[in-house]
């Protein structure tokens, strides 16, 4: 049986399926970091000791004696700096794979597409060596409230970075193989993905200041 | 939505790089800004017009919303909605009293 629409727009929409499908899907995603952001943001402004670091955490950390201290101050900026510019970059590999198609250069957007795929694991390799700190100083989602946040977003990011390597994984190796039967509905295939990709961009774009540096 | 000849897939590679190097430069400045201990308020505000000009950069060229058809904007349109409820809401809630 043949799938309507997979490359050709619908009349209706002016999409193609699986571009409206995304959107959709990426709709769903927006509020479900929204009510993760809201309750991040509430918790904030609501409760005056959500950001102060408890005594006993604070003299664990070695910070006794020396002053009230504030949540942002045990996370890695330079860990999250380097990772929001891996992220970027990934964004306009992922652009530039999908531009390669469209040029009909499968070579080159093998090239990309890989990039892509060695910068999505940069991003959790950093991701886990930040963890892994938290957790050798025993500071755990159960340790704080602000902690508990961190790890539900941060947490929840990764695990969509880690279904993009999936996705995009498998547009670069055995996927590919539609280039020679469908080039036109493997072009798509790559676009969607990307759509999903610049959204997991997006959501760290927000994310970074929110919770590092602010 | 998007070119089909090669000279325009080129200018579009070319607006990408470009958005790229943007990109670099905001997060630079996000960071640098942060180191510069601004009153509170004053640094919330800065690091949001950041974000959300990198926000806009992202959706706007890397996601094509700049020229995407208009079943995408009525469906952002509609999340937008439900977005500053579940954002809103619960801050009008609780400056309302509701809740306790």
């Amino acid at each position: 049986m043949q799938i309507p629409y997979t490359v050709e727009e619908r009349p209706d929409t002016g999409l193609y399926n699986a571009k409206l499908g995304v959107w959709l899907f990426l709709a769903s995603e927006v509020m479900l970091f929204g009510a993760l952001f809201s309750s991040y943001i509430l918790l904030r402004t609501g409760d005056p000791s959500f950001m102060i670091v408890p005594h006993a955490i604070a003299e664990q950390l070695g910070h006794a004696g020396h002053g009230e201290l504030r949540w942002p101050a045990e996370l890695n900026v330079p860990i999250a700096f380097v990772n929001t510019l891996v992220l970027i970059f990934s964004s306009v590999t992922i652009v530039m794979s999908w531009a390669s198609l469209r040029l009909r250069k499968l070579d080159k957007f093998r090239l990309w597409m890989g990039l892509t795929l060695l910068c999505s694991l940069v991003f959790l390799v950093l991701k886990a060596v930040e963890y892994n700190a938290k957790f050798s100083h025993h500071l755990l989602p159960g340790t704080a409230n602000f902690l508990a946040i961190y790890f539900t977003l941060t947490g929840l990011h990764a695990l969509h970075v880690i279904g993009g390597v999936v996705v995009n994984g498998y547009l670069w190796g055995p996927g590919a193989k539609m280039w020679k039967s469908d080039p036109a509905r493997f072009t798509n295939r790559v676009e969607v993905a990307g759509l999903y990709w610049h959204f997991v961009d997006l959501v760290w774009i927000f994310l970074f200041p929110s919770l590092y540096l602010l | 939505m998007s070119g089909h000849t090669a000279e325009e897939i080129r200018a579009e590679v070319r607006r990408y790089w470009l958005v790229g190097l943007a990109l670099f430069l905001l997060t630079i400045i996000t960071v640098a800004v942060s180191y510069l201990h601004l009153s509170a308020g004053m640094a919330v505000a800065i690091a949001l017009i950041i974000a959300c000009v990198k926000g806009g950069l992202v959706a706007g060229v890397f996601m094509h919303l700049i020229s995407e058809r208009q079943a995408v904007y009525a469906l952002l349109l509609l999340t937008a909605v439900f977005f500053l409820f579940v954002m809103l809401g619960p801050l009008g809630g609780r400056l309302g009293g509701v809740g306790g």
